[in-house]
């Protein structure tokens, strides 16, 4: 394997492992803040209680999370140093705007949601958790303006070989930021609901810690289904974006082979490969649909693969299935959420097992369609690693050989291993244990002593 | 003093910000197996950097974000150049975060959650000091910007000694931290291993001054040929001593940390005169190779745009860090840590 497919692979494995902790981070943080919120008005034990444990599943998973950045901080660097040059003009600001602006933030009230709980007053805690959520919205914020750069970039001009600055705002807000920047967050927020419901169902599966499981499911499922609505209609905003800037990534999506009049939208299908490198779709598919949900009209035309030399298109199949399994899941998680909460007036959910089960199946399948959406985004864009400016094999670094990347990428699935069965026992240990005991809580708080073990917060 | 120019400073003092604060969590790090001899002084000496050290690590992200926008090309050689060196940094603090955070929620693995602790503790401390002593020694390059040495090439006499030196720096800092913030036997064992780290490392620096005097002439003659240079000197030096006045004293713990601190301002401020107006010198390779402020700069625009950032998120940055300074300030507790 050449350089750049070792460097490929290893920064598609880094960041797709790092975005498994950030969606709940950004997702469980939102639980956090409501909870915080709850306990900050009403000043009961239960509500601190209730809180507490979001706070740990929360904490724990940050950790990873900012272990897991700094690697994609230093991989521009370290295997991407072409393009480091290149755009480090343009890539390099929101980089550095995000350290200042977003991760001190989240870093430094961490601390007081860590180690506060008993030295700063109920509001300062409180503040302290939205401002560790804050932070987190404001850093996928400066990373999704980087990100969008490199898919529809605006705001430069070319000189002495590297991208050179010209309006900030233009290439901080390019065409492609706001969409994605929402999807994004939104389908972060779904995650989070999952995994709130997904906890309380196997409460009440157990029938255990009722109360609390009631309560959090509630509004999991409410803001969940919010967030389940609104995903197609931002995706499909980003869609819309897609078709304008990344005609050649949306035809990859729906493998639109030659540009035509009334192009298919499939709901789900397979591909095969002809003999001059096209593929055939076979499936299911609404005929004319893809023309008319990007530009109302059946009959538009939609611009194929054709449109580009064989060299410039993606790999159809993965960026097809990829691009397909989110949104099969996408419908998936509507469907779900839906019913939960019709049981839930019926008051039959507890009851209703299947459909517990089904809510916890959605933690994997919501970190799976988020991946896949990131797979159809990124992978839809290549061969460029800058979306016509520089393709993805010239971005490598001269100075790293293939055996120093094999090396690395070793170690990477090595640690990265450990940490997620880590992770994975802590993280189902605190399910396990549950919301702290509301009556042990008042006993220590009646007596002043240092509370026990694991009921101090 | 062009805007490249003051980028140049302001990434150094970036940088020399991130080894004073995060340099004590490290330090703390790697005295940690042998000054913790109890589970309650375990539990201290993780819980008195526990609030702190994450936001201390960020500001080695925004330093190298910094560089990455200021300078690319300085990104690019040194990230990929000292690709092994800069992945184990990383393996290293991946290993620190992760442990500091899952030590107390997990009893079953606590053996190693406490040999990660050290270890991601004591690779960063001891390499980003070899770094240093790479890029004032100066390293062969081409015309692209791209290191052609090899890696043993980093390893060479001087950066080990840069590193070594940096390293009983890192943990002189870290055990007067501990110092301040605990109490009993595990106070009276970090200020023991204060006077023993200190005084290695105050040969060790004479050591690496006189290697650089003698074998990078060029950082010398740097420093000793302008003002600026001497004022960083007279700041090490005043440093040094007043650190080892209050290290003499009962009670002089904070004062003898912010010494370090200090001292630490000295050295970075003295290799930054040294190495200036280059950032990587070339070294075995033509003068026109080394990676110099103006030829590797970013556009008037990018460094505009990032000094108006930096001017207004710097000062919101310092005061809510030392809002929470404050609210952790005082000898920590064993009961603290039980969060
Ligand atoms: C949409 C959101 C998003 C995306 C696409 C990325 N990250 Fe991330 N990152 C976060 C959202 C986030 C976060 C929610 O802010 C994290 C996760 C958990 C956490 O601690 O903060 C975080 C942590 C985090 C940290 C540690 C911060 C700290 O110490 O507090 C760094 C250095 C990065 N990220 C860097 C990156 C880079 C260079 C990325 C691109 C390649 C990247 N992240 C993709
Ligand atoms: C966090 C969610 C993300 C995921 C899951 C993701 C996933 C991927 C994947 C799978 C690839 C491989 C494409 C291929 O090689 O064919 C890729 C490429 C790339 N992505 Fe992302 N990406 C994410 C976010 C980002 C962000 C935020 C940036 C930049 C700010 C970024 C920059 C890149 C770069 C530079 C490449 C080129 C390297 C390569 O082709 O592998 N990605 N990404
Ligand atoms: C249900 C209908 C959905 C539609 C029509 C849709 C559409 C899209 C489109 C067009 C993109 C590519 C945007 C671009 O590259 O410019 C995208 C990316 C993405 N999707 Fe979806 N999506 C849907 C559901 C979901 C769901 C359910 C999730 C996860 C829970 C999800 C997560 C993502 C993520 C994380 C990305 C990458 C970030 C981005 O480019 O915005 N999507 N989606």
């Amino acid at each position: 394997m050449d350089a750049a497919m070792l460097a490929r692979i290893q920064f598609a494995f880094t960041i797709s492992y790092h975005f498994i902790f950030v969606p709940i981070s950004i997702g469980v943080g939102m639980m956090v803040v409501l909870s915080e919120h709850r306990y900050y008005k009403s000043g009961i034990p239960a509500d601190k209680a209730a809180s507490n444990f979001w706070i740990k599943l929360f904490t724990a998973t940050f950790a990873i999370g900012v272990a897991t950045g700094i690697t994609m901080e230093f991989a521009f660097g370290a295997n991407w140093a072409n393009y480091s040059r290149f755009v480090g003009n343009i890539f390099g600001a929101p980089l550095a705007a995000e350290g200042l602006l977003a991760f001190f933030l989240e870093s430094t009230f961490l601390g007081v949601l860590l180690f506060g709980r008993k030295k700063v007053s109920r509001r300062f805690y409180y503040v302290s958790a939205c401002l560790v959520w804050a932070g987190a919205l404001l850093s996928a914020l400066w990373i999704i303006i980087a990100n969008s750069w490199m898919q529809t970039p605006q705001g430069y001009k070319i000189e002495g070989g590297r991208a050179v600055l010209t309006s900030f705002w233009a290439a901080a807000f390019n065409p492609s930021t706001a969409p994605r920047y929402f999807h994004t967050v939104a389908s972060a927020l779904l995650m989070g609901c999952f995994v709130v419901a997904g906890v309380c169902a196997w409460y009440m599966l157990k029938k255990r810690h009722l109360h609390f499981a009631r309560q959090a499911m509630l509004w999991a499922i409410s803001v969940g289904l919010v967030m389940a609505l609104a995903m197609p209609l931002l995706g499909h905003w980003g869609a819309l974006v897609a078709a304008e800037h990344q005609p050649v990534k949306v035809a990859a999506f729906e493998n639109v082979t030659d540009t035509e009049d009334g192009a298919t939208l499939w709901l789900f299908g397979w591909l095969t490969k002809n003999d001059d490198g096209t593929y055939d779709t076979h499936g299911i598919g609404i005929p004319k649909g893809l023309s008319l949900i990007l530009h109302l009209n059946p009959d538009a035309r939609v611009t194929g693969l054709d449109s580009v030399p064989a060299a410039d298109r993606p790999p159809e199949p993965i960026v097809f299935q990829s691009y397909h399994l989110m949104i099969g899941l996408g419908m998936l998680f509507v469907l779900v959420l839906l019913l939960t909460l019709v049981m839930h007036y019926l008051k039959r959910l507890e009851n209703a097992r299947w459909l517990l089960w089904s809510l916890i199946a959605c933690i994997p399948l919501a970190l799976l369609a988020i991946n896949m959406g990131w797979v159809s985004a990124e992978v839809g864009r290549q061969p460029w690693i800058v979306q016509g400016l520089m393709r993805t094999t010239d971005g490598i670094s001269p100075a790293v050989s293939t055996g120093e990347i094999w090396t690395t990428l070793g170690l990477f699935g090595l640690i990265y291993l450990v940490l997620f069965v880590a992770w994975l026992r802590i993280f189902v240990g605190i399910i396990r244990k549950g919301p702290e005991d509301v009556v042990e809580m008042l006993e220590a708080d009646k007596v002043g002593a240092p509370a026990p073990a694991g009921a101090g917060r | 003093m062009t805007l490249a120019n003051i980028w140049f400073f302001l990434v150094a003092l970036l940088l020399t910000v991130y080894v004073i604060l995060d340099g004590f969590d490290l330090g703390v790090g790697v005295l940690y197996p042998f000054v913790a001899r109890t589970e309650g002084e375990k539990r201290v000496a993780r819980a008195s950097i526990g609030p702190i050290w994450d936001g201390n690590e960020v500001w080695l992200i925004s330093g190298a974000g910094a560089i990455f926008a200021a300078f690319p090309m300085v990104y690019a050689m040194t990230f990929s150049g000292f690709y092994l060196a800069i992945m184990l940094v990383l393996f290293g603090l991946i290993l620190r975060a992760v442990s500091l955070e899952f030590r107390h929620k997990d009893e079953g693995w606590k053996r190693v959650w406490d040999g990660a602790f050290f270890l991601g503790s004591l690779v960063p401390s001891m390499l980003v000091g070899c770094a240093l002593g790479n890029v004032i020694r100066g390293v062969p390059m081409d015309l692209r910007g791209d290191y052609t040495g090899t890696f043993l090439q980093l390893l060479n006499p001087y950066s080990l000694l840069v590193g070594v030196t940096g390293l009983f720096l890192i943990v002189t800092h870290g055990a007067a931290w501990l110092a301040v913030k605990s109490e009993g036997e595990l106070h009276v064992r970090a200020l023991r291993c204060r006077k023993i780290t200190f005084w290695v490392f105050a040969v060790l620096a004479v050591a690496t001054s006189a290697a650089t005097i003698l074998t990078v002439s060029r950082a010398s003659d740097n420093v000793f040929g302008r003002p600026l240079g001497w004022f960083f000197l007279a700041v090490l030096a005043v440093a040094l001593l007043y650190t080892i006045w209050q290290m003499t004293k009962v009670g002089g713990e904070l004062k003898s940390f912010l010494g370090s601190a200090v001292i630490i301002i000295g050295l970075a401020g003295i290799a930054a005169v040294g190495n200036f107006p280059e950032i990587v010198p070339a070294r075995g390779t033509p003068p026109e190779t080394s990676l110099t402020i103006a030829r590797t700069a970013s556009g008037h625009l990018t460094l505009l745009v990032m000094l108006i950032v930096a001017l207004i998120g710097c000062p919101i940055v310092l005061a809510y860090t030392a809002l929470v300074y404050r609210t952790f300030r005082g000898k920590t507790k064993a009961a603290d840590a039980e969060y």
